[in-house]
C-alpha cells in the first residue's frame, strides 16, 4: 500500500509538471491551432533563467525560499517575454499563410533556441540547486512523498486556480475564449485578437517557466535538451486529454503522469516511455479527439 | 453619416465589388437587396474593416474608415451583426452580451444596456445562464442583436436577420429593428435577400449586381419598380 501511494504521488507530481506544460501547447493550439513546437524550449529557458539568478541570490546569500521566489519570478518574466518575441517573429507574419507554414517556422523556432542555449551555456548537464528545503514535519512521510513534490503540487494547484479564475472570470478571459471559438466574429465585436494572442503566448510561457523552475529544483540537473522531450511529453497529454481543452490537459497530463509512475514501479523504468506512448495510441483510436476534445460539429 | 465612394474588394483573383458608391445618412433604415453572391456580406466586412478595400474610400462621421483595424471601427460606432449571427455557442447568453460591449470603458452604461436589451427580448433575460448554442434559431438572432447593441453603435449594420427564421419570429425582430432604429436613433444598414420585407421597413434601398450598385431609389420607388419585382420580389 505504501509502495502504491509512493507511485500515485511520484505520478502525480510528474502529472503536474506536465500539466504546467501542456496549457501552453493547448491554450495556443485552441486560440489560434498551431502546435507551438517551441514551447519545450521555453520550459527549458525557463529553468536556465532560474539557475542563473539562483545562483546569484545564493552568492548574495538569501534563504533557499527567498531565492527559489525570485527565481521563479525571473523565470516567468523571462520566458514570457521569450514566448512573446517568438509568437510575434515567427508566427505573427505567418498568420493567414497555410497551415504547414507557421508548424515549419514552429519546429525551426524551437532549434534555434535549443542551439542558443547550447552556445551561451554548455552541452554538458549542469546542477541545479536543490532551492526547496526539506520540511521536518513532513519526515514521517519522507517515504511516501518528499517536500519538493508537496510544494511542486502545492504551487501547480495554485497556478491552476488563478488559471480558471482568469478564464472564466476575467474580460480578457472572455476575449480569449471567443477568440477561440470565432475569431472573425471576435474582432467583429472590436476584440483585439491580437492582444489575445500575446496574452495567451505570455500566460502559456510563464506556466512552462513555473514547470521548469520546480522540476530543475526536483531533480537538480538541467541541460540545453530538456525542453525536448518535456515538451513532447506534455504535448502527447494534451493531445490524450483533447488539444484546445483547458480540463482536458490537465487531466491528460495526470493521466501519462501515473501511466509513467505505475508502469516504472512495478514493471521496468525500461518500459516507462512505452506505456506513456502506448496510452496516447489506444486513446487516439478509441477517441480520436482526446478524452475531453470538442468534437468538430460541421455547422449547417 | 456614411459613405462609400468606388470601393473595390477582390478575394484573390476574384472581384467582389467593382467600385461602389453608397451613402447612408444619419438615423435612416436603408437596405441593400442583391441575389447570392452579389457582394453584400463582402460590402458590410469592408465597413467593418475584415475586408480590405484595394481601391476607395469609406468615410464615417467625416473621417476615413478604410485602413483602420475592426476594433478601432467599433469603437467609432459601427456594430455589426454578421450572417449565419454566429453566436459563442460555448459561452452564456450573458457573456455573449458582455463581449459585445468589449470596447466600452463606462460599467453604469454597460449596465443600463443590459438591462435595455433585456427589455427588447425578455426571453433573454430567463436565458442568460444558458450556453448560447442551446438557443434556438429566433433566440440566437436576438442575441446576436442584442449583442451588436452592447456596444452602443451610431450605426448598426445587419446581415440577413430574417434568414431561415420563422415568419412570426421575422416579424417579431424587424419590428424590434424599427424600434431600435425610432427609439435610440441608431441608422440601420440592412442587408436582407428577402427584399419585400426589407423594403417595407427601409426608407432607402440599393441595389447590388455583381459587386456593383445598379439601382438605387427610395424604398416605395423600389417596391414598384418593375424590374424589381420581377428580380426580387417574385412577382
Amino acid at each position: 500500500m505504501e509502495y502504491f501511494l509512493e507511485l500515485f504521488f511520484s505520478g502525480l507530481t510528474r502529472g503536474s509538471i506536465y500539466a504546467l506544460i501542456a496549457l501552453g501547447y493547448t491554450m495556443v493550439y485552441g486560440i489560434i491551432g498551431l502546435i507551438n513546437f517551441a514551447h519545450g524550449e521555453i520550459y527549458m529557458i525557463g529553468a536556465f533563467t532560474a539557475l542563473i539568478c539562483a545562483t546569484v541570490l545564493t552568492i548574495w546569500g538569501l534563504p533557499p525560499l527567498a531565492v527559489l521566489g525570485l527565481s521563479a519570478f525571473a523565470a516567468i518574466i523571462w520566458s514570457a517575454a521569450y514566448g512573446l518575441t517568438v509568437e510575434r517573429i515567427a508566427y505573427r507574419p505567418l498568420r493567414h499563410a497555410p497551415r504547414l507554414s507557421p508548424l515549419i517556422s514552429a519546429i525551426g523556432m524551437s532549434i534555434f533556441l535549443q542551439n542558443y542555449v547550447l552556445l551561451a551555456q554548455t552541452a554538458d548537464f549542469v546542477s541545479f540547486p536543490a532551492l526547496i528545503p526539506d520540511f521536518a514535519w513532513l519526515e514521517p512521510y519522507r517515504s511516501i512523498i518528499g517536500s519538493s513534490d508537496l510544494v511542486i503540487l502545492l504551487t501547480t494547484a495554485v497556478v491552476m486556480l488563478l488559471l480558471t479564475i482568469l478564464i472564466k472570470g476575467t474580460k480578457i478571459g472572455r476575449a480569449m475564449r471567443a477568440t477561440a471559438q470565432d475569431r472573425e466574429m471576435a474582432l467583429l465585436l472590436g476584440i483585439d485578437v491580437n492582444l489575445v494572442i500575446s496574452v495567451t503566448f505570455v500566460i502559456g510561457s510563464a506556466l512552462a517557466a513555473i514547470g521548469g523552475v520546480l522540476i530543475a529544483s526536483h531533480i537538480g540537473q538541467i541541460n540545453f535538451a530538456i525542453g525536448f522531450l518535456a515538451g513532447i511529453k506534455a504535448f502527447t497529454a494534451a493531445v490524450l486529454g483533447g488539444i484546445g481543452s483547458v480540463p482536458g490537459a490537465v487531466l491528460g497530463s495526470l493521466l501519462l503522469g501515473w501511466t509513467e509512475s505505475f508502469a516504472t514501479g512495478y514493471i521496468s523504468s525500461d518500459y516507462e516511455d512505452v506505456f506513456a506512448f502506448a496510452l496516447l495510441v489506444l486513446i487516439l483510436i478509441f477517441r480520436p479527439s482526446g478524452i475531453l476534445g470538442r468534437h468538430h460539429n460541421q455547422k449547417v | 453619416m456614411l459613405k462609400m465612394r468606388g470601393v473595390e474588394v477582390s478575394y484573390g483573383k476574384i472581384c467582389a465589388l467593382h467600385g461602389v458608391d453608397l451613402e447612408i445618412r444619419s438615423g435612416e433604415i436603408v437596405t441593400l437587396i442583391g441575389a447570392n453572391g452579389a457582394g453584400k456580406s463582402t460590402l458590410l466586412m469592408a465597413i467593418s474593416g475584415l475586408a480590405r478595400p484595394i481601391q476607395g474610400c469609406i468615410e464615417f462621421l467625416g473621417e476615413e474608415i478604410q485602413a483602420l483595424p475592426p476594433n478601432r471601427i467599433v469603437e467609432r460606432g459601427i456594430s455589426q451583426v454578421p450572417e449565419g449571427r454566429r453566436i459563442f455557442p460555448q459561452l452564456t447568453v450573458r457573456e455573449n452580451l458582455e463581449l459585445g460591449a468589449f470596447c466600452r470603458h463606462d460599467p453604469q452604461g454597460v449596465r443600463d444596456d443590459l438591462a435595455y436589451v433585456f427589455s427588447l427580448f425578455p426571453i433573454l433575460a430567463s436565458r442568460s445562464q444558458q450556453l448560447g448554442g442551446t438557443l434556438s434559431g429566433g433566440e440566437q438572432q436576438m442575441l446576436a442583436i442584442s449583442r451588436a447593441l452592447m456596444a452602443r453603435p451610431s450605426l448598426l449594420l445587419l446581415d440577413e436577420p430574417s434568414l431561415g427564421l420563422a415568419p412570426i419570429v421575422i416579424r417579431q425582430i424587424f419590428s424590434i429593428i424599427q424600434k431600435i432604429n425610432q427609439e435610440h436613433k441608431t441608422t440601420v444598414f440592412l442587408v436582407e435577400q428577402n427584399a419585400n420585407l426589407a423594403l417595407k421597413v427601409a426608407s432607402r434601398g440599393y441595389v447590388l449586381e455583381n459587386g456593383r450598385v445598379t439601382m438605387t431609389d427610395s424604398a416605395d420607388n423600389l417596391l414598384r419598380h418593375e424590374g424589381v419585382r420581377q428580380a426580387y420580389l417574385g412577382v
